[in-house]
């Protein structure tokens, strides 16, 4: 037996989400994060009603997205994922031909009606194609078929490493890593990258521009130039530091009020959050957080095959991922690279993939042949 | 799949695989989360304290509302000292079109910018904010600011920002009294409260903006100021209005302190008139003066060198620090001192030949009048100036109470006034002379210290109390240039009391009147020494005694020779000392003229200028009143 839209109009809550397929505590969670997302605009914004409403509406567009995400049946995404992934390789020599430049970086795609990026698009196919790849391979993987998902990896991320944006393209390689890693990489061939990753640590320092050798820099020593490159990690310690046990209050918090914290509203986001709720806020945050890795996993492990359980896995892990990442580098542990808050930083394509992956979670979860024995 | 054959999967190994490999996802998620909650920990509670203080200073900034400077008025209400606007150029960098040094460039063609004010402006632009303006100009004249606010759209970031400068309309006639604010310095601060002084940039330097700085500056106020990251302020959270300093109306009278200066004429000299009845002091001059203006902002090498350097000495205050040989100003104290100790009968006539010789020495103590003046009593001698006559009271005398009664009037201490950097004077005694010289008191210098030369020196100030005294028969009062604070807010006025002199008694009131008459004979009498160059056409009775001071000793036996032919530093100093009206004393005088020659006949018509100028006019500013009822009442007297 299973369920299926083909049954009668739902009557109950529970059955209407059953019909829409809609797994209650990962929508829970997720439109948790969405509201407090607009509380905490509200106030990092400066007030700004405008900030909040688009948020809104980038919020709706995101869980209608992951509604219909879900309706779609989990082997599409097998089939379809190297497709999409194809095509994001294309948009993303589309961008470094007829890119937007925005902040000296080309990153966006201006297809008139919305401009976005499409490197969102290879986050979140890079894993599913992946995944994909493994789905009727034994596993653990074999060398060869460990080079090739690297392969999966490597284009996507060479050109987002052109634009030039590390962060994104360092979350991409974490996202296909993660699928790698549950399809049972090896240890000793995870210990022998991360080494290799450790000894390529020159080069890729060489390779860096300027302004990423700085960040790293300033990471490593943050008091060197306080007025300068260190000023954001600075300020935000300060902002979360002033917090305190229960924070400053909501639209209390002064540091980004008072412009002392750069990009309040987007990568340093939860500066603000942490400022103004304090530890027991930052606490909360990252229950929520853990919940929603925490059921993306569940439903990892209850899924019924290979690309579903990869795809499942890495999706939630790599939602974590972001979530440390983004809270880690705010509060001075990792350097500066720019990834938003998940479900909380103001932006709108992060927002909608980050829900797009929870649709495929959804589809997922809710599309298991009930077995009857 | 092509290569699916080489292995079969095995569902349930794969499952069990992704098992583990979900937990050790799951305990990697345990460690980070744990590494991240251990880090906000850390910022949140352990280091909260320091972080709060950080943020504190970050959005906070006290600023110090500097308060304005009292104001200094003259007895009738002529400013003596004012606030200005000043018109200062500023440039925001951040708003500069261009660069900072084309815009500076451009600037230079409509208004006067020197390579000084430029490096002053390169140093302090890389400290200031670049939203903050930074003066590159302090004081603009009139017609720069017309012709920068002609060219105002070519410069954007470049303003002109009004502030307050301090101004001496009297300038040079009344620097020494009034002084100047300057640039405040690290020594200036050891003195004074610092608190008292944050953000100042002014301090006074001299004269009455010296003495009566801690009226004159107020009180700081502060505003606390919310500011954003760039510095910018947001709001005002906080303030502490700042109280403006009191303003002063002094005693001196503006129109008499202009007429005493222009009465030296191209002399350099002091004069100081005080009002008998009170001890104010209605003019005090110090010629030449200077253009106190020239301190405030800061005055240049050249022109700082131009005043330290010239001959004339205008910085030095002659009527204060200025220490001369009183010379026949003082016969009067030693007349009163002799008449008082009994010593000699007033109209007992005394043989003065043109010198005198004391026992056991061929020393010829020679009168100014060669010839003598035959037989002389008391008031003759005055009259005349006899120097044999005195010589011979002050053998009578003794060094003894030659000292006591000049101490008695004053002389050889300060006199207490209110202005800074007076000097004492020498009123010499044997103690004197011997904590100075180690030498014993030989008497011959007795004779010289009775007709005040050699060791003795007095200042102008007191030569001027010593009117005084004479003129209140003893009932003096201490000098001072301080009238009344007046409120800068409300107007209201408090007046100071003016302080007795300690009383002058003597035990025969008849011998002030015997010591007054020959001083006004002096005047009055045709053979009075200055009769002819003052007694012409008095319009009310002065009384008077003229001095002529030798600066180096000309040799006793020689014939002084005619005052032309005298090198100017050798020629003697005039000194003349007077009050009037003689009945109802309404002013004393001392005057000084350095290297002037005769007391009588350049001192004394000096004298007698000042007197006629303030008795004279009834009107404006002489007598006049600060407030309207005593104006009223002096309008009154005129009718």
């Amino acid at each position: 037996m299973s369920h299926t839209a083909e049954q009668d109009a739902p009557t109950t809550l529970s059955g209407w989400l059953t019909y829409w397929r809609i797994d209650l505590p990962l929508a829970a969670a997720l439109v948790c994060c969405g509201l407090l997302s607009l509380f905490v605009l509200y106030s990092a914004s400066g007030r700004s009603e405008a900030i909040v409403v688009d948020q809104a509406i980038r919020l709706g567009i995101g869980l209608s997205g992951m509604v219909a995400l879900a309706q779609v049946p989990p082997h599409w995404y097998r089939l379809g994922a190297p497709w999409v992934y194809a095509l994001g390789v294309l948009l993303l020599i589309g961008v470094l031909v007829l890119g937007d430049a925005a902040m000296g970086a080309k990153r966006w795609l201006d297809l008139g009606v919305v401009r976005f990026q499409p490197s969102e698009i290879s986050k979140l196919v890079v894993p599913l194609t992946v995944a994909a790849y493994f789905h009727n391979r034994s596993l653990p993987p074999r060398i060869h078929e460990v080079l090739a998902a690297g392969l999966i990896m490597a284009v996507p991320v060479a050109l987002i490493v052109q634009q030039p944006d590390l962060g994104t393209a360092l979350l991409i390689v974490a996202g296909g890593s993660f699928a790698l890693f549950f399809a049972g990489l090896r240890w000793r061939i995870i210990l022998l990258l991360i080494a290799a990753g450790a000894a390529a640590l020159p080069l890729i320092w060489f390779n860096l521009h300027e302004y990423q050798q700085q960040r790293v820099m300033t990471f490593l020593n943050p008091a060197s130039d306080p007025l300068g490159a260190g000023y954001h990690i600075t300020q935000s310690k300060i902002a979360i530091g002033s917090g305190g046990l229960f924070g400053k209050g909501w639209l209390n918090g002064t540091q980004a009020h008072l412009d002392f914290l750069p990009e309040s509203d987007t990568d340093f986001v939860f500066a603000v959050y942490a400022e103004e709720t304090g530890l027991f806020g930052v606490l909360g945050l990252i229950a929520i957080y853990g919940f929603i890795v925490a059921r993306g996993l569940f439903i990892a492990l209850a899924s019924q095959d290979t690309f579903q359980r990869l795809a499942a896995a890495s999706l939630a892990l790599t939602f974590f991922f972001y979530a440390f990442v983004n809270m880690g580098m705010v509060a001075g542990l990792l350097p500066v690279v720019g990834v938003p808050l998940p479900l909380i930083s103001f932006g709108g394509t992060s927002m909608v993939m980050l829900l797009a992956s929870f649709g495929v979670l959804m589809s997922i979860h809710t599309h298991r042949k009930m077995l009857v024995t | 799949m092509s290569s699916s054959d080489d292995a079969i999967k095995n569902h349930g190994a794969e499952r069990r695989l992704f098992l583990r490999r979900t937990i050790a996802a799951g305990v990697l998620l345990l460690i980070l989360i744990g590494l991240l909650v251990a880090r906000i920990y850390y910022l949140q509670v352990a280091k909260h304290g320091y972080y709060e203080t950080r943020s504190q200073d970050n959005r906070m900034r006290v600023e110090v509302a500097s308060p304005v400077r009292g104001l200094i008025y003259s007895r009738g209400g002529e400013l003596l000292a004012n606030n200005q606007p000043a018109y200062q150029l500023e440039i925001v960098p951040e708003q500069v079109a261009d660069s900072v040094d084309a815009t500076l460039d451009r600037l230079a063609r409509i208004v006067s910018i020197t390579p000084a004010d430029r490096s002053r402006f390169k140093a302090r632009v890389t400290q200031t904010p670049s939203f903050r303006g930074t003066p590159i100009k302090l004081s603009l004249t009139q017609r720069e600011v017309a012709r920068f606010e002609v060219n105002r759209e070519q410069f954007p970031g470049v303003d002109i920002r009004a502030g307050l400068t301090r101004h001496y309309p009297m300038g040079k006639y009344a620097a020494h009294v009034v002084g100047y604010v300057g640039g405040i310095t690290e020594r200036d601060l050891a003195d004074v409260d610092r608190k008292r002084y944050r953000g100042a940039s002014h301090i006074g330097k001299s004269g009455v903006e010296l003495s009566y700085e801690s009226a004159l500056h107020g009180n700081p106020g502060s505003r606390v100021i919310e500011t954003n990251a760039s510095g910018r302020a947001l709001r005002q959270l906080d303030e502490e209005p700042a109280e403006a300093g009191q303003s002063l109306v002094l005693t001196l009278d503006a129109k008499l302190q202009r007429a005493a200066y222009d009465a030296l004429g191209d002399k350099d000299g002091a004069i100081v008139a005080l009002d008998p009845e009170d001890g104010g002091v209605l003019a005090l001059v110090s010629k030449p003066g200077y253009d106190s203006d020239l301190f405030v902002d800061g005055i240049s090498h050249k022109n700082y060198a131009r005043l330290i350097n010239n001959p004339h000495k205008p910085l030095y205050n002659r009527a204060l620090q200025g220490q001369y040989p009183p010379g026949s100003t003082i016969k009067p104290v030693m007349a009163i001192g002799a008449l008082e100790s009994g010593l000699i009968d007033p109209d007992k006539r005394v043989w003065c030949p043109g010198y005198i010789t004391l026992p056991g020495s061929e020393h010829h103590y020679r009168d100014w009048k060669r010839s003598g003046h035959g037989w002389i009593n008391l008031t003759q001698a005055i009259e005349r100036s006899s120097d044999v006559y005195f010589y011979k009271l002050g053998m009578k005398l003794g060094i003894d109470d030659i000292h006591r009664y000049g101490e008695l009037f004053g002389l050889g201490h300060k006199t207490g006034i209110d202005l800074p950097r007076e000097n004492p004077g020498i009123m010499p005694s044997r103690e004197w002379k011997h904590g100075h010289r180690g030498q014993p008191w030989y008497p011959g210098e007795t004779l010289i210290t009775v007709i005040g030369q050699g060791y003795m020196t007095a200042t102008p100030l007191q030569l001027a109390v010593v009117a005084s005294q004479i003129a209140e028969r003893g009932h003096a009062f201490k000098p001072h240039v301080l009238k009344a604070y007046r409120d800068s807010q409300t107007g209201a006025t408090q007046a100071v009391t003016p302080q007795a002199l300690p009383p002058i008694q003597l035990k025969d009131q008849r011998h002030w009147d015997t010591v007054i008459n020959a001083m006004r004979g002096v005047i009055s009498d045709p053979r009075g020494t200055a009769h002819h160059y003052v007694g012409m056409n008095p319009k009310y009775p002065i009384a008077g005694k003229s001095g002529s001071a030798q600066v180096a000793g000309l040799p006793q036996n020689e014939v002084a020779p005619d005052l032309a032919s005298i090198p100017y530093k050798l020629r003697e100093h005039a000194l003349f000392i007077a009050f009037a009206p003689v009945d109802d004393p309404k002013i004393a005088v001392g005057v000084l003229v350095e290297h002037g020659g005769g007391g009588s006949s350049v001192a004394g018509p000096i004298a007698r200028d000042v007197i006629d100028s303030y008795l004279d006019s009834q009107q404006g500013e002489t007598r006049g009143p600060v407030t309207a009822q005593t104006a009223a009442t002096g309008a009154a007297e005129n009718s």
